[in-house]
C-alpha cells in the first residue's frame, strides 16, 4: 500500500513537473476551472447569505404562529375624511375569545391592543406607543429581558398599572436615570415600570416585526379599564373617532404541521363574523416556506449558470490537452516502445489534467472565499460560505479533470508506436 | 542456443489493391550473444523485421519466439512487458524525452517497471558512468552532442539488463568518428554477453557485427559472417 501511494504521488509529480514546462499555457488553460469553480463558491455564498437572512428574520416572528393584524377597510378609509364620524373596524374581543377556545391546536393566544398616550416621567413628557396585551405576549414574542419582570397573568386579572419598556421605550423615556420602581404617568394614570425588555427592529418578508416601534407593554385589562376602546385619531388636521378593539392578535399552534390547516380554520370563523375584510393574516411557516422555494430556484438558477462555465473551462482544458498530445505524438511513441502500456500512458495524461484541473478549482476556491469577504466589506451585504460550497467544486474540479481528460488521454494511448517514432 | 527464431514469417500491409508483401516468409534464428547486422536496400523490408523484432508489430503469419515464448500471438500489454524486460531500443534519431534529464530518460524503463525512485537513480548513475556521462547526469538532451545523446539512449537501453539490444541506424546522425565511438561501445556491451541486432546500410559500421543478413524483397537474400 505504501509503495503505492508514493507511486501515485510520483505520478501527480511528474504530472506537476510537465504542467511547469509550459507555465503559461498551463495557467492558462486553468483559468477556466478557476473561474468557474469562483464564481460557484461566491455566488452560493451571496445566495446563502441573502437567503440565511431573510429566514432568520422570518423565523423571529415564529415559525409556528399565526399573525393577524386589524385592518382599516377601504370603504372605511375613504368615509373618515367626514367629521364627526367614528370608524368601528379591526379584531374584536370575541375573536380573541373564539380563536382561543375553538381550535384544539391553538396554545397560546397572545391580543395586543395600541394606543398612543401622553406620558410622562419625571419632567420628561413624550407621545408613547403603548401596547396592551396579556401574559401570552412574552411567550409569543420572546425577547430577552433586560432588568425586572414582565407582568403575568395576575397583574392581567388585578388590573395592575404595570408597564413593561421596551429598551427602545426605556431610552427615550428614562433617559439614564434608574428604570425599576420608577413611576410613570400614561394619560394622567400612574403606572409601575416592572421591567425592561429587549425589542427587535425591521420587517421579516413582507411581515412587521410585532414589537417593532412599541414603547411599553401594559395590560389588556389595564388599557380597557383606564382608557377604553375609543380613540381620536388626528390625521391632517381633521379628527376621526375610531373603535378598534384589538389590532393584533397572535396565535401560536402546538405543531409546525397544523399551522395552516388551523390558519384556514380561523379565517373562515373571521370570514362569518367580518362583513368586511377589516383585518389580514400572516403565516410565517407560508413565508418560510415561500423563502426556501425561492431559495432553491435560486440556487437552480446558479448552479446552472455555473455548470457552462465549468462546462467552458472542461472544454478549454479538453482542447489544450489534446493539443499536447498531437505535440508529444514522439514522446508517448518512446513511453511505449520502451514498454509502457496503454493504461500508463492513459493514466499519464489524465494525471496532468485532474492536476491541472484540480488545481484550478483550489485557486478558484480561494478567489470564490475572497470575492464574498469583498462584497460583504464593500456592499454591506450578508455572505455565507459553508461547508458544501466548498467541497461540492472541488469535487467537481477533479471531475472536470477525469470528464475531459480522458478523451485525450485515450487518444494518445492509441497512438501507434511505430508511426509516433517517425513522427516529427 | 537461438535466442529470436524467426519460422515462415510473412507481414502484408493491405495497401490498395496490391497487398505488399513487406517479409516474405523469412526463417531464421538469432543466437543467443551473437552481433548482427540487418542490411538491404531501401524497401528490403528491414525496417519492417525490426518493429516485428521489437515486439512493435506483429506478423500477419508465421512464428516468433523470443527464447521459448512465442510472441507472435500476443495481447497489446503482453507485448509492452516484453519490450519492457527483455529489450532495449536504440534509434538512429536518438529519441530521449527532450524535457527529461538525461537521469529520468536513463530511468524511464526502470520507472515502468516499477522501482523506486532512489534505485532507479542509483542504477541510472552506474548507467551513465558507463557511457562516459557521469557529469552530464542533469543536462537536458538539448544540450547534449548527437554523440552524447546516443550514449544516453544506450545507457537507457541497458537499464533493465535486456536481453536483446534493437539499434536502428544506432550511427545514421552521427559522423564517422562519433559513430566509431558508438560502435565500440555496442562491441564492448556485445563481449559482455548482450545479443545486438542492428539495422545499417553502412559496410564499414556492418562490419562491427559477426553476421551481416542481406535483405531483398522481403526474403533472406544471404548472410555472411566473420
Amino acid at each position: 500500500m505504501a509503495i503505492h501511494q508514493s507511486k501515485i504521488a510520483r505520478n501527480i509529480w511528474l504530472g506537476i513537473e510537465n504542467l511547469l514546462l509550459h507555465k503559461l499555457r498551463s495557467f492558462l488553460t486553468m483559468l477556466g476551472v478557476v473561474f468557474g469553480v469562483g464564481s460557484v463558491v461566491a455566488m452560493l455564498a451571496v445566495g446563502e447569505g441573502a437567503s440565511k437572512e431573510a429566514l432568520q428574520r422570518i423565523q423571529k416572528l415564529g415559525s409556528n404562529n399565526i399573525i393577524i393584524n386589524s385592518l382599516k377597510s377601504i370603504e372605511e378609509e375613504g368615509s373618515s375624511t367626514q367629521n364627526s364620524h367614528m370608524s368601528i373596524y379591526g379584531l374584536t374581543y370575541l375573536d380573541y375569545e373564539r380563536i382561543s377556545s375553538n381550535f384544539p391546536n391553538v396554545q397560546q393566544v397572545a391580543p395586543a391592543k395600541l394606543i398612543r398616550k401622553e406620558s410622562k416621567a419625571g419632567s420628561n413628557i413624550l407621545e408613547l406607543r403603548i401596547v396592551g396585551t396579556t401574559s401570552e405576549w412574552f411567550k409569543l414574542v420572546p425577547r430577552q429581558l433586560l432588568a425586572g419582570r414582565v407582568f403575568d397573568q395576575g397583574d392581567v386579572d388585578n388590573f395592575s398599572a404595570a408597564a413593561v419598556l421596551t429598551e427602545f421605550g426605556a431610552r427615550r423615556l428614562l433617559a439614564n436615570r434608574n428604570t425599576i420602581g420608577q413611576p410613570i404617568k400614561i394619560g394622567g394614570d400612574s403606572f409601575e415600570v416592572v421591567g425592561i425588555i429587549k425589542n427587535e427592529e425591521g420587517m421579516a418578508g413582507n411581515i412587521q416585526i410585532p414589537d417593532q416601534q412599541v414603547d411599553a407593554y401594559v395590560p389588556l385589562s389595564t388599557v380597557r379599564k383606564y382608557f377604553g376602546d375609543i380613540f381620536f385619531k388626528r390625521t391632517s388636521g381633521s379628527r376621526t373617532l375610531e373603535m378598534v378593539e384589538l389590532h393584533q392578535i397572535i396565535v401560536q399552534v402546538d405543531d409546525v404541521k397544523y399551522v395552516e390547516s388551523t390558519a384556514a380554520g380561523i379565517e373562515r370563523m373571521l370570514q362569518n363574523f367580518h362583513k368586511k375584510q377589516d383585518y389580514v393574516m400572516s403565516v410565517p411557516l407560508a413565508l418560510l416556506k415561500e423563502a426556501e422555494a425561492t431559495k432553491r430556484r435560486f440556487n437552480i438558477v446558479l448552479g446552472s449558470i455555473a455548470s457552462i462555465s465549468l462546462l467552458v473551462g472542461g472544454i478549454g482544458i479538453m482542447n489544450i490537452m489534446l493539443a499536447s498530445v498531437t505535440e508529444r505524438t514522439r514522446e508517448i511513441g518512446i513511453r511505449r516502445a520502451i514498454g509502457a502500456k496503454r493504461s500508463q500512458i492513459i493514466s499519464q495524461f489524465l494525471i496532468e489534467t485532474v492536476v491541472l484541473s484540480t488545481l484550478g478549482g483550489f485557486v478558484g476556491l480561494a478567489m470564490g472565499i475572497i470575492i464574498p469577504l469583498i462584497i460583504t466589506y464593500f456592499a454591506k451585504m450578508p455572505t455565507v460560505i459553508t461547508m458544501q460550497s466548498v467541497i461540492l467544486p472541488l469535487f467537481i474540479s477533479v471531475g472536470i479533470g477525469i470528464v475531459f481528460g480522458l478523451y485525450p488521454a485515450i487518444n494518445a494511448a492509441r497512438v501507434d508506436p511505430i508511426i509516433a517514432l517517425r513522427h516529427e | 542456443m537461438d535466442l529470436v527464431t524467426f519460422k515462415n514469417i510473412h507481414k502484408v500491409y493491405e495497401m490498395g489493391a496490391e497487398p505488399v508483401r513487406a517479409l516474405d516468409g523469412v526463417d531464421i534464428g538469432f543466437q543467443k550473444g551473437s552481433f548482427w547486422a540487418i542490411m538491404g536496400p531501401s524497401g528490403s523490408g528491414k525496417s519492417t523485421m525490426m518493429n516485428i523484432l521489437g515486439c512493435l508489430d506483429r506478423p500477419t503469419f508465421g512464428q516468433y519466439f523470443l527464447e521459448d515464448k512465442d510472441v507472435s500471438k500476443m495481447a497489446d500489454d503482453d507485448l509492452s512487458e516484453i519490450r519492457l524486460k527483455y529489450i532495449g531500443f536504440i534509434f538512429q534519431s536518438f529519441n530521449l524525452i527532450p524535457q527529461l534529464t538525461v537521469q529520468k530518460n536513463i530511468e524511464l524503463p526502470l520507472y515502468y517497471l516499477g522501482w523506486d525512485a532512489e534505485k532507479s537513480a542509483e542504477r541510472a548513475k552506474v548507467l551513465a558512468a558507463k557511457v562516459g556521462l557521469e557529469t552530464r547526469l542533469n543536462h537536458r538532451p538539448s544540450q547534449l552532442s548527437g554523440g552524447q545523446m546516443q550514449r544516453v539512449a544506450v545507457a537507457r537501453s541497458l537499464a533493465v539488463d535486456p536481453h536483446l539490444i534493437l539499434a536502428d541506424e544506432p550511427t545514421g546522425n552521427l559522423d564517422s568518428k562519433t559513430g566509431d565511438q558508438i560502435m565500440e561501445l555496442l562491441t564492448e556491451l556485445n563481449k559482455e554477453g548482450t545479443t545486438i541486432i542492428m539495422v545499417t546500410h553502412e559496410p564499414d559500421i556492418a562490419a562491427y557485427a559477426h553476421h551481416r543478413l542481406h535483405m531483398r524483397d522481403g526474403k533472406v537474400e544471404r548472410i555472411d559472417s566473420n
